[in-house]
Parts: structure tokens; C-alpha cells; sequence
């Protein structure tokens, strides 16, 4: 792989040379240049997405990044102002019906019937997609969701976790062989998180591809690829492993008093990229180790708010997208300095 | 095949979640059965109670036997309730504006010289017709004031007063007693009832009223729940989870429409079952082309109703626009003001709405037995509107959120 040089300067390039290092593989998505405005405001902006059969792949971004958007545009439900893609094949302008035969969509808000039971929505999303042994299909997926008792219940009457675990059930029940997830976790408990995602990976190794957009960054971290836009652009692509050695971000856990104020000074050092409080520890992140090693010395020997200890640990995702971030706002509102 | 099998489980999966959901909407399903129940009612009450004891004023201008016969006979007839209190004919004009009396009665100076003269003096009736329904049985009681008068009431005062006279009696609206009275005059004597009708001058009649009853019915219900039914699933959110399953919008439209038109049929049923025994309409046509007319309206409907929601953008607006297509359907297709007396424009826009056309053939199917090709000429139209409104209901049926 073509690891960057301009990487700091602009992070457009990673995305860009790991896809172009893929071309020829089995893409299930393979879109290019897709944009999105809603009046003047460019909200995805010449998005190049690809993702490979089987695969995982995971969508990050802020709020209002353009997540839902995208997952819109790639499978029909709105129409891209530029760009152009397919979906196995598929033309996404041209052949919409088709793409739709193969996917499962999942809303980020809930989207079924109010008004009809779970069984019967079940039942409605089964007879769509010509479920063969429709009853026991549906059941297995009820139980899979732990839905079973809840079966006869109206839609409008679940609390939202569960009504969540319906739209799952019936992503599930399509069996189509690509899942768009929206956001599929929201308000649902870990342990059916858990469940959820051994589901996908199940899924994944008999074939079925899955796109899927979270705020978690442990569903992040359970993903086999990433994807992470901010402002409708993409900023980085690959694994969790390849993004984070693609920042050279170092972060180092600090120990001592008074983090809260620590954090605030060591976020006016130039050097230092952002101070986050974890409890007991405070994380430091930035590029340069030497800069950084010498200014948390500096602080040892303070008084309101002392270093004791810190240490180089492990750069999270986490820690590289909100960097991501906070760069791309800044270099498009060049007034405004650090917040 | 195997695609065929595939799309008819996708109309069905779409008419069953309509079904269910049309059923566990309490509020649209009780209107569904009551609006034409309320409707029914309300126009057979009006109808069947002939209403009496209208307020009337009548101004007297020539006091006289053959006034009071006249007037007496009136009160006899229950219609009406009559008031001499007012002095001057704008008194009581401005008293009917008010809506204080439906009636004003004018009997002119010189009434009993002229008649017996052998002239035909005019009683004056102006009845405000705005409540037509209301007016019409007293019009029809005047209309036969001269007749019967002049067969009782008349000869005896004539008899008394003027026994030579007596045989000149007859009344120009009563052909029939012409010639029993007539065989002895030379000269016949008679006075007329000249009703004008303010402010409305088409009374509808009750035959009138059921059979376009029918159409109008099946127009307000149907428009309005199509419309509905789809503009909803946007407002709610799930268009987005509809759109983005596999069903081409013509499967999605079918499945949607399809349990309306059941209902259509339902409430045509219903209509004929309340109001044949109950209204004594006749039913000379034949069952079948009866429903085979409501069935291409019912279409129609749908249509207008799907055409509707792709252009609304919430519930709110479907309503209105429904509302605005509900008007000229109300008002120039013949229900309520006959369209030969529209101005041209307006007969041009009656002739686009096929409630015009399933007036004309429920009145011809049920009250004047018309059947086979006479009902083409009225079943044509409504095709033609349908499949010309389905097609762009479908070009603009919107198949994404944009
Ligand atoms: N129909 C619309 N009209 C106008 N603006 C819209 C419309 N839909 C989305 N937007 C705007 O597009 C931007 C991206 O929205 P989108 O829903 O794609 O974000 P997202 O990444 O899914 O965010 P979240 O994480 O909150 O779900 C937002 O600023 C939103 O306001
Ligand atoms: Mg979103």
C-alpha cells in the first residue's frame, strides 16, 4: 500500500489511494464522485465510496455529515445532483428496481407501521421480498431479536429499544445481500448489541456485504473497513488499524491534579492537538513526540495543576476522527480559530 | 412467472398492511359507514317532512270575499303561517332577508273587480327558494290554489252574490275541471298564482337528490382517503422504508387502491339498500350497470385521490386540495344548479368531471331504465378521465424522497 506523505496536509489522499489500490475487486458498491446539495449547502460533496462483497464496512461521521444522505443516494431513495455508481452492477440512476431486489435499507429513524402488530409488519416485509417458508422464517428472526413475546403487540405500543429490535428483525428476514444499516444500534441495549453485530459477521461470511453507519466506536472497531466523512466529505479509509497509523497521531495518558484546568492549558499549546479527560486519566494527542514530551515536563513543575505521571498508550479511532474533524472545520472557516 | 408470482406477493403485501390499517382507523372507518348514513338521513328528513307552517306576509290590496276564501283556504293548507303585520311590500322584502318569513303574498288592487270581469288577475307569490327544499311543497300547494278554489270556494260566492255568473267560473290552471265548469260559460273567469323563486331558481326534487347522492358520496369519501392514505406514509416516515423495498409504484398504487374500491362498492350498497325502500326511488336499469358505472367512478376517484398525494406534500395540503376538487364537483356536474343555465366556462369544466357523466347515468339507470349503448355515451368520459389521470398520477407518483 501507497502510504502517503501528504497525509497532515490533506487527508482526501488516503481515501483516495486505497481505492484506487482495489479497483478490480468484487465491489457490491462502487460509487464515485456523488453529490448532494440542498440549496446551497453542499451537504456530500464528490463521495467515492467503494465496498466489497462480504465485507463490513463501517460509515462514521458527526452529526449532519451527510451519513444518511449517502446511504440515500446509494440505494435509490434520492436522486445525486453529480456522480455516478453502481450497486452490484446496477446503475444507481438508471436501475433503481433492481438495486432494490438486493438491499436491505435500514432507517435511522423507525420506519414501520404504527399501527399494524410486529407480526404483521413482519409479515408485509416477508411477502415484499417473496420470503420462501415465510412463518418460520419470520419466527427465527423474531427469536434471533427476542421478539417472539412480543409478536402480537402493537408497533406503536414498543418501547423504542424494541422497536428497534423490529426493524433489525426484519433487515434480518430480507436475507438480501446487501444491508444499508442506519445507524441499526440506537437505543438498543449492549448485549443485543453484541448479538446484532455476531449476527452481521455471520451474515458477512456467507456473503452478504454490509454498509454500516454508527456512532460507537466499539461497532466501529467490529468492522473490517471504515469509512469517515465530515461536511459531506470523505477524510479517511481503511481499517481502524491502517486509519489511525495513517495520522501519526501519538496520545499519551496523563496522570495528575486538577485534570479539567490541565486540560484547558494543554489545549491552548500549539503542539498539542486535543486533551481529553477518561476518567482518572487525561489523554494527550499530537504529532510531534518530542514537543509534546517537553511541554507535559514543563507542567510537572506547576502548581495549580501538576503532572505526575504520563505515558504513551495506544491511539484510538476515536481519538483520529475527532482530529479529522476539528482540521476539516477549520480549514473551512479559516476565521475562526481553535474553539 | 416466476416475477409475476413475486409482484402479485408484493399488491398483496401492500393491500393487507392498507386492509389492516383502514381497520384499526376507528375515525376513518366510522366515516366511511356515516357519511352516507348522516348524508341519507339528512336529505330524506328534509324531504319526507314536507315542512308546514311556513312564515308568510301577505298583503292585502283589495279586501274582498274572494280574498279571504283565499287566504282562509291557505291556512287550511297547514303550509302556512300567515302574517298581515306588514304594511308595505319593502317591510316585508327586508323581512325575508332577515329570514324572518320565507313568503310574501301579494294580492293586488282591484283582485275580485278583474275577476269578475273576466280578466285573470295575478296573485303575486315570492317565496325565497334559497331553501328550496323547503319551499317546494308549499309551491306546489299554491300552484294548485286556483283549481281548487275554483271548484269549491267560488262557485258559492259567485252563487250568492252573482248567481248569473256563476257559470263563467273556471281557472286557466286547472285543465282538467275546465270542462266540467265549462260546459255552461261563455266567458271564462280565473285568476293565477305567479310564484317567483328568489335566489334559487332550480328546486331540487327528490329524485334528484338520491342518485346524485350516490356520486357525491362516493366522491367526498374516496378522494379524500386515497389522498390520505399516501400523504400519510410520508408524514409519518415510512415512505422512506416503502419506497426502499421492491415494489414498482403501479404494484404499490394497486395494492393501495384496491381496498378502496371495495369500500366504494361497499358504500354503494349501503346507499341503494337505505335509500330505494326508503325514498321509494324506482330501479327500472339493471343491477349490474349500475355497479359497473360506480365501479368506473370509484376509479376515477382513486385516481384523482393518488394524483393528489404526489403533488401534496402533507396531509394538510391533501385535504385542501381535496376540498378544492370537491367544489366544482358539488357545484357543476348538476347536483345542486342544472348545468344548461351555467355560463359557458362552467359547462366546459362540467364536462371534464366525471360526476357529471355518473349523474346522468345513475339518473338514467335508475329512474329511466337506460341501459346498454345509451349508458356509453356516459361511461366513455369517466374512462377516458381515469386513464388519462392514472397515467399522470403515475408518471408523478413521486418513487423517491427527493
Ligand atoms: N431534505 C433535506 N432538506 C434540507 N437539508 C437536508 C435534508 N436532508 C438532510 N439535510 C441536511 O443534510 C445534512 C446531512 O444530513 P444527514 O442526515 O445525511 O446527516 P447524518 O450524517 O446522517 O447525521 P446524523 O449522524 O445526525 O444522522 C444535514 O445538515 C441536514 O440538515
Ligand atoms: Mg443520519
Amino acid at each position: 500500500m501507497n502510504k502517503s506523505t501528504l497525509s497532515e496536509k490533506n487527508p482526501m489522499s488516503h481515501a483516495e489511494s486505497n481505492y484506487i489500490s482495489h479497483p478490480t475487486d468484487d465491489l457490491v458498491i462502487d460509487v464515485h464522485g456523488l453529490t448532494k446539495r440542498y440549496g446551497k449547502h453542499t451537504v456530500v460533496d464528490h463521495l467515492n465510496m467503494q465496498v466489497r462483497r462480504g465485507e463490513i464496512s463501517g460509515f462514521l461521521g458527526p452529526n449532519g455529515s451527510g451519513k444518511t444522505t449517502s446511504l440515500r443516494m446509494m440505494c435509490g431513495l434520492i436522486t445525486p445532483d453529480a456522480g455516478t455508481g453502481t450497486c452490484f452492477g446496477y446503475d444507481i440512476l438508471s436501475q433503481r428496481e433492481a438495486i432494490k431486489q438486493r438491499v436491505g435499507y435500514m432507517t435511522q429513524k423507525f420506519s414501520y407501521w404504527e399501527d399494524l402488530t410486529v407480526l404483521e409488519n413482519m409479515e408485509f416485509v416477508a411477502r415484499m421480498y417473496s420470503i420462501p417458508d415465510r412463518r418460520r422464517a419470520i419466527q427465527q428472526a423474531l427469536r434471533e431479536l427476542g421478539l417472539e413475546s412480543h409478536q402480537y403487540q402493537r408497533t406503536a405500543t414498543l418501547s423504542g429499544g424494541w422497536k428497534q429490535r423490529l426493524a433489525l428483525a426484519a433487515c434480518l428476514l430480507r436475507k438480501t445481500e446487501l444491508l444499508l444499516l442506519d445507524e441499526p444500534t440506537a437505543a438498543v441495549d449492549p448485549q443485543a448489541r453484541r448479538e446484532f453485530w455476531d449476527e452481521l459477521h455471520r451474515l458477512a461470511s456467507q456473503g452478504v456485504t454490509v454498509l454500516v453507519s454508527t456512532h460507537l466506536m466499539d461497532e466501529a472497531e467490529r468492522c473490517h473497513r471504515l469509512s469517515y466523512i465530515a461536511y459531506g466529505k470523505l477524510l479517511a479509509f481503511g481499517t481502524a488499524q491502517q486509519i489511525i497509523e495513517q495520522q501519526k497521531l501519538i496520545t499519551w495518558s496523563v496522570r495528575g491534579s486538577n485534570l479539567a484546568l490541565l486540560s484547558e492549558r494543554l489545549k491552548q499549546e500549539p503542539c498539542i492537538q486535543d486533551a481529553v479527560i477518561f476518567g482518572a486519566d487525561l489523554h494527550v494527542i499530537g504529532f510531534d513526540e518530542s514537543q509534546i514530551h517537553q511541554t507535559l515536563e514543563k507542567y510537572t513543575k506547576e502548581q495549580l495543576c501538576t503532572i505526575e505521571h504520563y505515558m504513551i498508550i495506544r491511539t484510538t479511532v476515536e481519538d483520529v476522527f475527532i482530529y479529522l474533524m476539528k482540521k476539516t472545520h477549520e480549514a473551512s472557516a479559516p476565521t475562526g480559530g481553535k474553539p | 412467472m416466476n416475477r409475476f408470482r413475486q409482484s402479485l406477493s408484493r399488491i398483496l403485501a401492500i393491500f393487507m398492511k392498507e386492509t389492516i390499517q383502514l381497520r384499526r382507523d376507528r375515525v376513518t372507518f366510522i366515516m366511511i359507514i356515516s357519511i352516507p348514513v348522516f348524508q341519507l338521513v339528512l336529505f330524506g328528513y328534509v324531504i319526507n317532512n314536507d315542512p308546514r307552517h311556513l312564515p308568510t306576509a301577505v298583503l292585502v290590496g283589495d279586501e274582498s270575499r274572494f280574498t279571504r276564501t283565499i287566504l282562509s283556504s291557505l291556512r287550511n293548507s297547514e303550509y302556512f303561517d300567515l302574517t298581515e303585520r306588514f304594511t308595505s311590500h319593502e317591510s316585508a322584502e327586508t323581512a325575508m332577508m332577515r329570514g324572518d318569513i320565507l313568503f310574501i303574498i301579494t294580492i293586488p288592487p282591484n283582485f275580485s273587480r278583474d275577476i269578475l270581469r273576466g280578466e285573470t288577475p295575478s296573485i303575486l307569490v315570492e317565496a325565497d327558494a334559497t331553501d328550496s327544499v323547503t319551499v317546494g311543497g308549499a309551491i306546489a300547494a299554491l300552484n294548485q290554489l286556483p283549481q281548487q278554489l275554483a271548484l269549491k270556494d267560488f262557485e258559492g260566492i259567485l252563487g250568492q252574490n252573482n248567481s248569473g255568473i256563476s257559470s263563467r267560473l273556471s281557472s286557466s290552471a286547472a285543465p282538467l275541471t275546465e270542462s266540467s265548469v265549462h260546459s255552461s260559460s261563455s266567458q271564462p273567469i280565473s285568476f293565477e298564482v305567479r310564484v317567483h323563486r328568489k335566489y334559487n331558481p332550480e328546486v331540487i326534487t327528490q329524485y334528484n337528490i338520491v342518485p346524485g347522492l350516490i356520486g357525491v358520496i362516493l366522491t367526498l369519501t374516496l378522494v379524500m382517503l386515497t389522498a390520505l392514505a399516501i400523504t400519510r406514509e410520508r408524514e409519518r416516515g415510512t415512505m422512506e422504508n416503502l419506497l426502499s423495498m421492491p415494489a414498482t409504484p403501479l404494484e404499490t398504487l394497486y395494492g393501495k387502491i384496491t381496498p378502496y374500491i371495495l369500500i366504494g362498492l361497499l358504500q354503494v350498497t349501503f346507499i341503494l339498500v337505505i335509500a330505494i325502500p326508503l325514498f321509494k326511488i324506482p330501479f327500472e336499469g339493471k343491477l349490474w350497470e349500475l355497479y359497473l358505472s360506480a365501479f368506473l367512478l370509484i376509479l376515477a376517484n382513486l385516481t384523482v385521490g393518488v394524483l393528489i398525494s404526489s403533488v401534496a406534500r402533507s396531509q394538510l395540503q391533501a385535504m385542501q386540495m381535496t376540498i378544492f376538487w370537491f367544489l366544482p364537483n358539488i357545484l357543476l356536474t348538476g347536483f345542486m344548479f342544472p348545468i344548461a343555465g351555467m355560463p359557458i366556462w362552467a359547462q366546459w369544466i362540467s364536462r371534464i368531471i366525471p360526476l357529471t357523466y355518473f349523474h346522468h347515468l345513475m339518473r338514467g339507470i335508475l329512474l329511466k331504465g337506460m341501459t346498454g349503448a345509451e349508458l356509453w355515451h356516459d361511461l366513455w368520459p369517466i374512462l377516458l378521465f381515469t386513464t388519462l389521470t392514472m397515467f399522470v398520477a403515475v408518471r408523478t407518483y413521486r418513487r423517491t424522497l427527493d
